[in-house]
């Protein structure tokens, strides 16, 4: 049996929708896109150009919702499978867009650079429990314009695992579509074998920018697959009570699936969202809040009672150093976000808000994320029944050690962690050079590096990659890319 | 004076209605409406500064005092102006182009109206030539810009360039705020502050206009 987590009554969830319904069709959603607003005036939406205010009447959203699909595939660079997004099934990524890096050794947040991207991207190859690459971080050592193509760039050359980003301008997604093409060989290759998924954030309430509401355009005319991330922040930018940000997360989100099934029904996209409590002592945004994960939880409840796959922005904390809160809130996330079945969260390595991104945070995430996804394949029985002749093995031998059934089912029962979590006996622990989960990670994070294997893909590729990054990069003034070391 | 003693008790509680009616009471009682504004209003709004300061009060009940300022300076407003008193200066605000989260830039500017000055609020999507324009056209000397996204941010250096570029250079500063934001920044492009939070920004402000 899976274990499910629910938070949600199902005549709540449909309360919730219904008033999300009233606020699209009453209230409506502020666009500032001119062929967005075009595109939803010309299907029926009520369009008052002036305020740039559109309304969607409950058929439109219907209409959209029949045709979302309720799971996708993704793949990796070489073409191999790596997520089926549809039902309970979950997978781990990386935090994304960062604008800082944790220098361990110093304890200093510092402004990211490339050599530290493809530290990081070569590390990602050797996560086992985080299926997906993502943007992970901004390199400063880049011009502006080119940040978030460049990154995307960077994933491709140095890490096989398919990669969750996202544009920050309207002209980058040219360029993010072409290096994907690049990789596939051709945009009908890439349609069939999505390689990845673009975030793409309303701003709340109830408004997407001309950036935003263009990307969601643009990825659906290509099948790109995108997660809607809705932030409503309780008490502040949406309401203070759980269900009352729900209602607003439901309609944002809708919107946002209103908007890509009309441009291409069928596109494929994640219920996604980052909402968060609103701490007014501090005026920040705790990702790690009970509150925060439960609307994450509850949100993906809504999705998932609506047909289509989930994410959430969860397995994160908002320490700013790699200690017990980072741990502590991390973890919460990890483990209830699987129970809950949101099919892709995005967040280990993140500290301090969604700001920052550790390397050495990422291999203890990856142990938490092993930890979770333990956790969801549940107790089933292997070879239990009846138990009569292996007790009397037990009996006879005194111990089980090289039994049968345990040699068979070890491997698949119990979860090893890696050297980042201590489970040394006391004296082993010292003799070992009494070393803090810091330095262990460290440690794990060199060795990973260290074994890092090229990718997969024909060096031509690799050259017409290079050759289309440089070309962009050119025309904002660098003539040549950094180093990657 | 007991009257204006009471009107910043009630503005420090937050209490609009009797801000109101103490500032009615008080303008009859022929205190000058600007002793009024000093002494009643703008002292209670100093004491809910240094209380936010010392985080013993938190952004609800900064906002609920502002609330309670502007029922006052309703009442007072139009004495002010035919006595021709002007305001305490004036503030260029708005969130940088290509960028729409407005919040912080509406916190600030309900603070520098709850602190005396006269705010032109611009809203989002604001280019340098807009900002650059309306200081010019209103004789504003600061200019506050606030931005979210990251990606937004080179708009403020831009901005800062504009106002050498007009010959507006000593005449019209510029502070910045936003999330992603620091004074490393701030101080890279050129700007005379950065603000991190909206009380700081009215300090930078006071500290600017004076």
């Amino acid at each position: 049996m899976r274990p499910l987590l629910r938070l949600l009554s199902d005549e709540l969830v449909e309360r919730i929708l219904d008033e999300a319904r009233g606020i699209l069709q009453n209230l409506g959603v502020e666009i500032h896109n001119e062929k967005a607003v075009s595109l939803l005036g010309d299907h029926g939406a009520d369009v008052d150009r002036p305020k740039g205010r559109v309304r969607l009447p409950g058929d439109l959203v219907d209409r959209a919702l029949a045709t979302v699909p309720s799971g996708f595939a993704l793949y990796d660079s070489t073409g191999e499978q790596t997520h089926d997004l549809s039902g309970n099934r979950v997978y781990f990524t990386p935090g994304s867009s960062a604008i800082n890096i944790l220098d361990l050794e110093s304890g200093v947040m510092r402004r990211p650079v490339t050599a530290d991207y493809v530290r990081y991207a070569r590390l990602m190859g050797g996560l086992d429990h985080i299926a997906s690459q993502s943007t992970a971080f901004i390199p400063t050592d880049v011009p502006d314009e080119v940040t978030d193509s460049y990154r995307l760039y960077l994933s491709l050359m140095f890490c096989s695992k398919p990669v969750v980003t996202g544009a920050f301008t309207i002209e980058s997604f040219e360029l993010m579509k072409n290096l994907q093409v690049a990789v596939r060989g051709s945009m009908e290759a890439l349609q069939d074998k999505p390689l990845t998924i673009f975030s793409i954030c309303p701003t709340a309430p109830l408004k997407w920018s001309e950036v935003t509401s263009q990307n969601l355009l643009d990825c659906a005319e290509y099948s790109i697959p995108v997660e809607y991330v809705s932030m409503p922040l309780a008490g502040f930018m949406s309401p203070v009570t759980l269900v009352g940000t729900l209602i607003q997360h439901t309609a944002e989100t809708l919107s946002g699936v209103v908007l890509t099934q009309l441009k291409k029904p069928g596109a494929p996209a994640l219920w996604g969202g980052s909402p968060a409590a609103f701490d007014i002592r501090y005026e920040t945004t705790p990702m790690g809040a009970a509150e925060t994960i439960m609307i994450d939880c509850a949100a993906a409840e809504i999705g998932k009672h609506l047909g289509l796959p989930t994410q959430a922005y969860s397995a994160l904390s908002d320490a700013k150093l790699l200690d017990a809160q980072a741990g502590l809130e991390t973890a919460m996330g990890a483990a209830l976000s699987v129970l809950a079945g949101i099919n892709s969260v995005s967040g280990p390595g993140m500290l301090d808000f969604e700001s920052c991104q550790s390397l050495e945070k990422l291999v203890l995430d990856n142990e938490i994320c092993g930890l979770a996804l333990r956790l969801v394949e549940g107790i089933e029985p292997k070879d239990d029944f009846p138990a009569g002749e292996l007790f009397n093995e037990l009996l006879e031998t005194g111990h089980l050690l090289i039994a049968g059934h345990t040699l068979t089912h070890l491997k698949g029962e119990h979860y090893l962690p890696s050297t980042v979590i201590d489970r040394a006996n006391r004296s082993r622990w010292q003799e070992e050079g009494s070393l803090t989960l810091g330095e262990r990670a460290r440690l794990e994070v060199d060795r990973l590096v260290g074994e890092w294997q090229p990718v997969g893909l024909d060096p031509a590729v690799l050259t017409e990659l290079t050759d289309l990054m440089e070309t962009e990069a050119r025309r904002y003034g660098l003539d040549r890319l950094p180093d990657r070391e | 004076m007991e009257i204006l003693q009471a009107i910043a008790k009630a503005l420090e509680k937050g209490d609009q209605k009797d801000v109101a009616r103490l500032t009615t009471q008080a303008i009859e009682q022929e205190n000058p409406p600007q002793t009024i504004l000093d002494d009643g209003l703008i002292a209670g709004m100093d004491v809910v500064g240094e209380q936010f300061r010392a985080h013993e009060i938190f952004l609800p009940q900064v906002l609920l005092a502002a609330q309670a300022m502007y029922a006052g300076l309703d009442l007072l407003e139009p004495l002010l102006l035919s006595e021709g008193i002007a305001s305490r200066g004036k503030v260029v605000i708005g969130t940088v182009e290509g960028d729409l989260h407005d919040i912080g830039k509406n916190l600030v500017g309900i603070m520098l109206r709850g602190a005396g000055f006269e705010v032109i609020d611009l809203g989002s999507d604001v280019s340098p030539e807009r900002f650059v324009a309306a200081a010019g056209e209103s004789g504003a000397p600061v200019i506050g810009m606030s931005a979210l996204l990251t990606t937004t941010m080179p708009v403020m250096g831009r901005t800062v360039e504009r106002i050498e570029k007009e010959g507006l250079t000593g005449q019209v500063q510029a502070i910045v705020g936003g999330a992603p934001l620091s004074r490393d920044f701030a101080e890279r492009i050129g700007a005379a502050g950065y603000g991190y939070d909206g009380l700081s920004a009215v300090d930078l402000v006071k500290k600017l206009i004076s």
